[in-house]
């Protein structure tokens, strides 16, 4: 411990602090430009400077550690002449145009020129212009504005892993740019908006809209990945104008990625649905609440009585808040129905049974990065996980190992210790080896289910990693599985794979929740089974589009397609136009209270930042009245925090009782190496959910491109294909024409084409077996 | 392959003289290699490089730009840069740079219509004891740059 006195003030702080950093901790504030705690030190601004004692000249605050005896002062004669100086220069080339600046209001050059900076300016010369950028569809840019603070290379350098911006030239001529013809691609790269502190950066998409003293700020929670990023909606006139991150150390840190940020945008979408509508004769009419519940009602009545109940289906999506889901499994249960489904996208039947509980991360989402080794099985963890992807990047800089087992060896820009690229059919198989190997490692009894296993080297390469990171005592590993993982028609022999491997190495198994709620939809007893596997007459869906929500849409489209009655329950006018007879519409997460329950068990509540959009009403109320219309019991709730207490009565500690990786009762079986084509279809990043589906700008980015037929070199040569090739896929009697592109990283015999999107949407299952030929 | 076997032989040779994850530090030998062979950095060439480094396009660009002696544009068969820095403009450099100009026919950062010569401004050589200097494709070096010299030196090249 260090002591320092700072204008007058005496602390002691832990060696290694600096000056900016110790004047914090007191509330002292140093003003400053370029420094920022989660990035690296630059001290090129020069604002921070104070004085001293001894030092002949002042010192950047941010870069001077503290020294045992400092003494510091930050309003000292030296220190406000050097503040002002260095006010005075940042302000030459500034443009001063603060009227016509998004920033204006919310800028930290506005504000600290007014406590530091003179009333008026001696420079009469030129100011140099300097012309804007085109860094893509999310970040908008005035670049004559910028002080070059580097705080937005650093960001992309240090947090996104890809240094996509940077300062090009030298001295006066410096710019800020990305590379000549090339955008910010990033899925966080929104983040350089919030830490541009001028206007250089500003949003594009809330570009001119509102001023910032216009707008209520109100708190909410991310209704996208399982993280659940905290989130300040701010909002005019009841419509949201534009998402920032809420600071939680804890969850998202400071960051937010593009969709929680841009995915506003849907909500004063066109296609949003705000008034109930029923099917007559093929033709659809607008009606009143009354009218369209009761005409559900009637048909969900006489649909159980003439065919009996377990004819009804009720599937939602993990998006669903607690309150929506608990009712809506209450509703299915009443009807006689069973327990509603979120497990469009899953494949193992076996899985959900298998489960013990709610499956979860197995730790706090803070603890992942601080484990020794992870290893992560099936994800496209940038895309599914763009947040989590970013603390394990910080990990592995401070020598976390991480390991991947994917059937494609994605960019993740972290350094990978140990990696095996598996094609999704072979992915047990895969883990099974690696089993094996740490079993040999660790001389523990090899379990009989993989004593068939023949690992390879980059098995035993991962194996090596897990068992090495566990050694000392003390240290975690964590083996954590994903999407591919999940939606994986083997996934239940990869949750047992995954549980001897943790039990072996003393490893934490975790799965990175693909939904906001996916925990929450498990702890309340929600299945993960396909409903629409046998012929159904009635189907509730309740914000679930089957063609994009479901594992096989093809064959999901079709069973709906068949059903007598289909209510969809929705925030949008979706493709349920074509194939249903009701359409409610219920509220986003903006328009509604509610709470998730993110993939560390954590229960987040948030109120409705708007009123419903036009005769829309949140998910729960509509369930409420359909549930006494059904004549049900128990039905009758106030308020969403009564409906919150029924669905978990002991609040979060009933939760964590829940939460649980364990899977029983199911045998692994090594199959022989698989011969002929197999589909990689992940869930595209802006394909996710009905938000980011809707939302103009983050649908004109590259990730949302339309998804080309990713083929390895060797099985692209065996099909005589080459990058650009128009090639025709079959699945079963669906097929598509896409065009071919040549990936390093994938593994032979796959074929990598995404789901859940518009142009695959007809094709079969995500992991299913293909054809693919030259057009 | 956009540079030749003899060019990434030579590239690979600079990555040698640092540890394995630290090849960016290549990167300055780097590019000055692959603007020998292919006379200037265009943007396609600086990609290359940083990939084959391993490093981001832009690190490459930030680096290529920051420095006067990498040409972001294409220059004339003979560069040659005057330095005009104080003590070179104390002892004629200014003068050789006029003399120069004079002689071609173009100013500073343009190429004569031969595509035969670029003149540039440079900044110190380290050689103000030998003032006025200039550099000629940044590798050689001449001093006492007199009038006379100079045109012995134009007569050479040409």
């Amino acid at each position: 411990m260090l002591e320092i006195e700072i204008d007058g003030t005496k602390l002691t702080v832990p060696n290694g602090t600096t000056v900016i950093e110790a004047a914090r901790s007191i509330g002292t504030h140093i003003p400053h430009f370029c420094y920022h705690k989660k990035l690296s030190i630059a001290a090129n601004c020069r604002m921070c400077l104070v004085q001293v004692e001894k030092a002949p000249k002042p010192l950047p605050a941010c870069a001077t550690p503290v020294n045992d005896g400092m003494k510091v002062y930050t309003h000292s004669d030296m220190a406000v002449k050097a503040q002002q100086g260095v006010m005075e220069f940042l302000l030459i080339n500034h443009p001063l145009d603060c009227p016509i600046c998004d920033q204006g209001g919310e800028c930290q050059l506005q504000d600290i020129a007014v406590g530091y900076g003179g009333s008026s300016s001696r420079y009469e010369e030129e100011k140099r212009v300097v012309p804007n950028k085109d860094l893509g569809p999310l970040i908008s840019t005035d670049m004559t504005r910028c002080i070059h603070c580097t705080r937005c290379v650093r960001f992309t350098e240090e947090v996104a892993g890809m240094q996509e911006i940077g300062m090009a030239g030298r001295g006066e001529h410096s710019e800020i740019m990305s590379f000549i013809g090339m955008t910010v691609d990033s899925e966080i790269s929104g983040n350089v908006i919030d830490l541009c502190p001028v206007g250089a950066l500003t949003s594009k998409p809330f570009r001119y809209t509102a001023r910032t003293w216009e707008l209520s700020r109100r708190k909410s929670v991310s209704p996208h990945d399982g993280l659940g990023a905290n989130l300040v909606v701010q909002v005019k006139a009841d419509r949201v104008m534009r998402v920032l991150p809420l600071e939680n150390e804890a969850i998202n840190e400071c960051w937010i990625a593009d969709r929680d940020r841009f995915a506003y945008e849907a909500l004063n979408s066109e296609q949003r649905l705000t008034k109930p509508m029923v099917k007559q004769g093929g033709v659809w009419l607008e009606t009143d609440w009354q009218t369209a519940l009761e005409y559900v009602g009637n048909g969900l009545k006489s649909i159980s009585r003439d065919y009996g109940a377990d004819t009804v289906a009720v599937m939602a999506t993990p998006h669903s808040t607690v309150e929506e889901l608990f009712l809506l499994n209450k509703l299915s249960q009443a009807l006689g129905a069973g327990s509603a489904s979120v497990g469009g996208r899953y494949a193992d039947e076996r899985l959900a049974a298998a489960q013990q509980g709610a499956a979860w991360l197995g730790q706090p989402i803070a603890d992942v990065a601080q484990s020794k080794a992870v290893l992560v099985v099936g994800s496209t963890l940038r895309k599914e996980q763009p947040l989590l992807a970013q603390r394990l990047r910080q990990g592995a800089k401070r020598g976390l190992k991480l390991a991947i087992l994917n059937p494609a060896d994605d960019e993740l820009f972290s350094a990978i210790a140990a990696k095996l690229i598996s094609r999704p059919d072979q992915m047990v198989e895969a883990l099974a080896g690696v089993v094996k190997a740490a079993a040999e490692l660790k001389q523990a009894a090899v379990p009989a289910d993989v004593a068939a296993a023949e690992p390879c080297a980059a098995a035993r390469g991962i194996a090596k990693v897990l068992v090495d990171a566990t050694a000392a005592e003390g240290d975690r590993a964590s083996v954590l599985l994903g999407n591919l993982a999940a939606h994986n028609p083997r996934a239940a022999e990869l949750a047992v794979l995954a549980n001897q491997l943790a039990a072996i190495t003393g490893a934490t198994v975790g799965w990175l929740s693909e939904a906001a709620n996916t925990v929450g939809a498990q702890v309340l007893g929600l299945t993960s089974g396909n409903l629409l596997s046998k012929p159904r007459k009635a189907v509730l869906l309740f914000n679930n589009e089957v063609e994009f929500d479901s594992h096989d849409g093809q064959a999901a489209l079709a069973a709906v397609k068949q059903a007598e009655m289909v209510v969809a329950f929705s925030a949008f006018k979706h493709g349920a136009v074509d194939y249903a007879d009701v359409l409610l519409p219920i509220t986003p997460f903006s328009e509604t209270a509610g709470s998730f329950i993110n993939m560390e068990g954590k229960l987040q509540t948030f109120n409705g930042v708007v009123k419903p959009l036009g005769d829309s009403r949140p998910g729960w109320k509509v369930l409420r009245v359909l549930g006494n219309l059904l004549a049900s019991e128990g039905f009758d709730f106030d308020n969403a925090e009564a409906v919150r207490k029924a669905a978990l009565p002991q609040g979060e500690s009933g939760v964590a009782a829940k939460l649980s990786n364990t899977v029983n009762g199911v045998a692994v079986t090594l199959q022989a190496a698989a011969t002929g084509l197999v589909r990689m279809g992940e869930v595209p990043i802006y394909q996710a959910d009905a938000l980011v589906r809707r939302a103009p700008s983050l649908q004109k980015t590259r990730d949302a491109a339309a998804p080309l037929a990713g083929l390895s070199p060797a099985t692209a040569a065996q099909l005589g294909v080459a990058e650009g090739d128009t090639v025709k896929v079959q699945q079963g009697e669906a097929q598509g024409s896409y065009t071919a592109t040549i990936m390093a990283g994938l593994a032979d015999g796959v074929v990598r084409l995404a789901a859940a999107h518009p142009t695959t949407a007809q094709l079969g299952a995500m992991f299913g077996s293909i054809q693919l030929t030259r057009a | 392959m956009m540079l030749t076997p003899e060019s990434l032989a030579q590239i690979d040779r600079e990555v040698a003289k640092y540890p394995a994850d630290q090849k960016r530090s290549a990167v300055m030998s780097a590019l000055r290699i692959a603007q020998v062979e292919k006379g200037w950095l265009s943007s396609d060439t600086i990609k290359f490089v940083a990939e084959y480094l391993g490093i981001a396009p832009m690190a490459a660009h930030e680096v290529a730009t920051f420095y006067n002696m990498y040409d972001r544009a294409p220059v004339g068969k003979y560069k040659i840069t005057v330095c005009t820095n104080l003590p070179c403009a104390l002892s004629g450099g200014v003068d050789a740079g006029e003399y120069l100009q004079k002689k071609l026919g173009i100013h500073f950062n343009e190429t004569t219509a031969d595509g035969k010569f670029t003149l540039k401004e440079g900044e110190c050589m380290g050689a103000c004891g030998y003032a006025p200097v200039l550099l000629v494709n940044n590798h050689t070096m001449c001093n006492h740059m007199t009038p006379d010299a100079i045109d012995r030196k134009l007569a050479e090249l040409n």
